[in-house]
């Protein structure tokens, strides 16, 4: 558990709205180990949704570096990036973000299409994927007749399917009642202590981040704090930005 | 990506929106139909006129007024009026491999007998038209020579003319007005029937040259000879003997360009098929209008189609897929339907040129579907689809994955 699946190192993002230069990460240095279930915290508006993306190669910082598994990948081509967000990394959102119309088995098949798996494997590791969150016999059913916490059990799935480094998400219980919630953190906890997922995951419920192993607090687009099983350590890992 | 996997992404998308897939191809059906169609009827005139020069004989010659330069302006072909009565007459006494000849000379007139009237071509032509034009006189008897020495007033009918003039009264020996001078009738010519789709040979009115010259047309010129051969054979000999003695006979300059053209019937069907190949290119140039039009359409439905789907994008692009796998996605959307509506529409069309003898407007027409114009419209319909399907594929392509996922 000493291996850093991910290194950042003074990442800043500005974004430039017309004339108005809005700093969402003023310098974030942080470093992330292999098995880990951090869970990212702080108010609207701290940066950590803009994080969120960096960190899934959906965006790019405006500068610093960002190696995932040893790889700088701050300066690599588009399509690059998104064959690594095909390989390494698997997303859960809010909003579940499932095709419409479309079963569960298609909807997380998704992944393997991009990454050239087609056919039979395709289906064998969905159907896998999908027992692996307890949705067998639920394959055939089109996500418009799931309920919430199976949508976001296939999402879920669908992050699995191509056995990434990293499941990174985004306020996954946000759309769901409490138990939905509690059930879908217990998948995500169970996914990180026997199949050794790295977990990252923002939320702003403390009540969600208590099942992460490590929280880091954000403000501003900065790192305020760290806590590791409930105990504040605000001296780890943390550098000024 | 397996382009197979992306055809059926792309067809199950479409089939979700039966009615507006359908109405977007519609533009294309119709498109490709009126491609075919109007180049089948196109081809249908060529064949036509193919076969009726054909059916003349291979031992014809013409020999026509050709461009010439005066002052340093050229004139077209047939600009010139260099052709006189006197030319053919020396044609037939000198050459001794033509076997007749007839001068041809022709203006259209209304045509008036009781209280009938008619618009027609009025065909001068020599004595011996009968026998050069290899068309018979069915009833009464062709003019002779004293007819055209005299320009007398005398008419020989094409049988749709006698139709609609005299129904089925006997028209010999009656008296017809053309232009309002007395004309009278002394034969029918057989009918030749309709050939070629928008000729009707027998659509028309036999009078000696001489009377058209001067009575109708009130000029000293001809405007073409018609020549026959003593045989096919001899068509080379006969056409060289008529340059040589037209060329001395309007003193033409060894060096010098002719101010004729003597041209046989395989010339003559050639530029005739060419002229209706230009129509077959003006029809489907003018249906291929329709199918732009209907490639807008589907551009148009294709940009609705990315704004609906953008959070669908966004995922996808999400879970990995590239710029290029979107483009090809939404291109190959444009491209089943374009094709799809390409391969209906060639049915639709097939079938348009087929049943259009029926409809009582092109009684008579001839159409002829080539495979060309079948493998025309088809690329041309794909490449509809590539083209205006480009554009609203590279638009989902370049969509930012998070502005995409965040879409409502």
């Amino acid at each position: 558990m000493d291996e850093k699946i991910i290194v950042l190192e003074n990442i800043v993002r500005i974004y430039q709205i017309g004339e108005v230069e809005v700093h969402a990460l003023r310098g974030i240095s942080y470093s992330i180990e292999r098995s880990e279930f951090l869970a990212i915290m702080g108010p609207s508006g701290s940066g950590k949704t803009t994080l969120m993306s960096i960190l899934g190669l959906l965006d790019r910082p405006t500068s610093g570096q960002y190696f995932l598994e040893g790889e700088d990948i701050s300066s690599l081509s588009k399509d690059k990036m998104a064959a690594i967000r095909n390989k390494k990394i698997g997303f859960v959102f809010q909003n579940f973000n499932l095709l419409p119309r479309t079963t569960a088995l298609e909807n997380v098949e998704l992944p393997l299409m991009y990454s050239n798996i087609n056919g039979k494997e395709s289906k064998e590791k969905a159907m896998e994927a999908l027992a692996n969150v307890g949705l067998k016999g639920w394959e055939y059913h089109r996500t418009n007749q799931l309920s919430g916490g199976q949508m976001q059990r296939v999402a879920i799935a669908r992050a699995l399917v191509n056995e990434p480094s990293i499941i990174l998400a985004d306020e996954p219980t946000g759309n769901l009642d409490s138990k939905n919630g509690a059930e879908i953190m217990d998948i995500f906890t169970r996914l990180n202590r026997e199949q050794k997922i790295t977990l990252v995951m923002v939320t702003h419920d403390p009540v969600i981040a208590s099942y992460a192993r490590r929280r880091l607090y954000l403000k501003d687009g900065q790192i305020v704090r760290e806590e590791l099983n409930g105990k504040v350590d605000s001296q780890a890992s943390v550098q000024g930005g | 990506m397996k382009i197979l996997k992306v055809l059926q992404i792309s067809i199950r998308a479409l089939t979700r929106n039966k009615m507006r897939s359908f109405l977007t191809i519609l533009g294309i059906i119709i498109g490709v139909a009126a491609v075919i169609a109007m180049v089948s009827v196109g081809e249908g005139a060529k064949k036509g006129v193919e076969e009726r020069f054909a059916a003349m004989g291979t031992n014809l010659l013409f020999v026509q007024p050709g461009s010439r330069q005066f002052r340093g302006v050229q004139t077209g072909a047939g600009g010139y009026v260099t052709l006189k009565p006197e030319d053919a007459i020396a044609i037939e006494q000198y050459c001794d491999a033509v076997a007749a000849v007839s001068p041809s000379i022709s203006t259209r007139a209304q045509v008036v007998y009781a209280n009938k009237n008619w618009n027609t071509q009025i065909q001068g032509t020599g004595e011996k038209f009968p026998e050069v034009r290899k068309w018979n006189v069915e009833e009464g008897s062709y003019f002779d020579e004293s007819h055209v020495a005299a320009a007398a007033k005398v008419c020989v009918l094409g049988s749709l003319v006698k139709q609609n003039l005299f129904e089925d009264d006997d028209p010999i020996g009656k008296t017809i007005r053309i232009n309002k001078i007395p004309f009278k009738v002394i034969g029918i010519l057989e009918s030749k029937g309709e050939q070629g789709g928008f000729f009707n040979r027998d659509d028309m009115i036999a009078a000696p040259y001489t009377t058209v010259m001067r009575r109708l047309r009130g000029v000293d010129y001809i405007s073409s000879i018609d020549v026959e051969a003593i045989s096919a054979d001899m068509t080379a000999e006969a056409q060289r003997q008529i340059t040589e003695l037209m060329r001395e006979r309007h003193r033409i300059a060894p060096g010098a360009d002719d101010d004729f053209q003597v041209r046989n019937m395989t010339d003559v069907a050639e530029s005739a098929a060419q002229s209706s190949q230009i129509m077959t290119i003006l029809l489907g140039s003018i249906a291929g209008i329709s199918l732009i039009v209907g490639g807008i359409g589907i551009m148009n439905i294709m940009l609705v189609s990315v704004t609906e789907r953008i959070r669908e994008i966004g995922i996808r692009l999400a879970v990995g897929a590239r710029e290029k796998d979107i483009l090809l996605q939404f291109l190959i959307e444009a491209i089943v339907l374009s094709v799809g509506g390409g391969l209906i529409g060639i049915i639709i069309g097939i079938g348009v040129s087929r049943l259009m003898k029926y409809v009582p407007t092109f009684e008579g027409i001839t159409t002829v579907v080539t495979p060309g114009s079948i493998l025309l419209a088809f690329l041309f319909s794909a490449s509809v689809g590539i083209f205006f399907g480009y554009y609203p594929a590279r638009k989902a392509s370049r969509l930012d994955p998070i502005e995409a996922l965040r879409y409502e």
